[in-house]
């Protein structure tokens, strides 16, 4: 499969995930939320960028306990929440939110 | 995971970082492997410990510099990181050729504290003597 915005063309593999992470822009995230069923809200752009920061600096995502913890110490109690961020992205806050941030399919479970 | 079925689990990394998938495979088996609350150590000796060199650069040898993930160890709830001092003294390194890797102790307001300790061989071979599982990469 692949998502297309204006010229780009970012081939993804059978489940959707980038093959090719440079490629990613905001409108790219919007491409894949959208053939997620996501609509983007700001407080999903708040878990997408904390993602993109945390693998800028380390290489790979952040344990879900990393991302609830900073979730809750940049945002507030309520959104360092599990729960709250399957709100957000039903199909898993590490699975589903990595493919829309652009971030190689991550290697736990959730 | 069942409740009370905790292991002693030793990860030992003794192969350069690049050239086998080795050491990349090792490290991902240890993230993963956190997540099961595990009584988790990390040994790297041999040419393990280039693992930990800073300022690895890939861009010539077409890889993707994995180097940084080490860093997130301790994000990732390991807390007894080993490196063998004959190991680095072997291969004409000391501790400050290595990455600085720290972890946030909880029990001290979150203060950043270093990960690795610097062991001798024969410290090493008593902490593997003490292990339910050895997995070797």
């Amino acid at each position: 499969m692949a998502y297309q915005v204006g010229d780009v063309v970012a081939e993804a593999d059978e489940e959707g995930y980038l093959q090719d992470i440079s490629l990613w822009s905001e409108e790219l995230a919007q491409a894949i939320a959208k053939s997620e069923n996501v609509e983007l809200s700001p407080e999903h752009w708040e878990v997408i960028n904390f993602l993109r920061s945390y693998y800028a600096e380390y290489q790979i995502a952040p344990a879900v306990r990393i991302l609830l913890k900073e979730m809750k110490k940049s945002f507030g109690p309520e959104k360092g929440d599990q729960k709250y961020l399957y709100s957000l992205f039903p199909y898993g806050p590490a699975k589903q939110a990595c493919k829309i941030a652009g971030l190689p399919k991550p290697t736990g479970c959730i | 995971m069942a409740e009370g079925i905790k292991k002693k689990l030793l990860y030992v990394n003794r192969k350069a970082p690049y050239g086998t998938i080795y050491a990349l495979e090792g490290l991902e088996v240890v993230l993963v492997g956190a997540a099961f609350e595990q009584d988790v150590s990390v040994a790297f000796l041999d040419d393990g410990v280039f693992q930990l060199l800073d300022g690895q650069d890939t861009a010539d040898i077409g890889v993707k510099n994995f180097s940084r993930a080490y860093k997130a160890l301790g994000d990732f709830e390991v807390r007894k990181v080993y490196v063998e001092r004959e190991s680095l003294a072997e291969r004409g390194l000391d501790s400050a050729d290595l990455m600085q890797i720290t972890y946030e102790d909880e029990n001290d307001d979150g203060a950043e504290k270093p990960l690795v300790r610097l062991i001798d061989r024969r410290e090493l071979a008593h902490i593997m003597s003490e292990q339910d599982v050895i997995l070797s990469f």
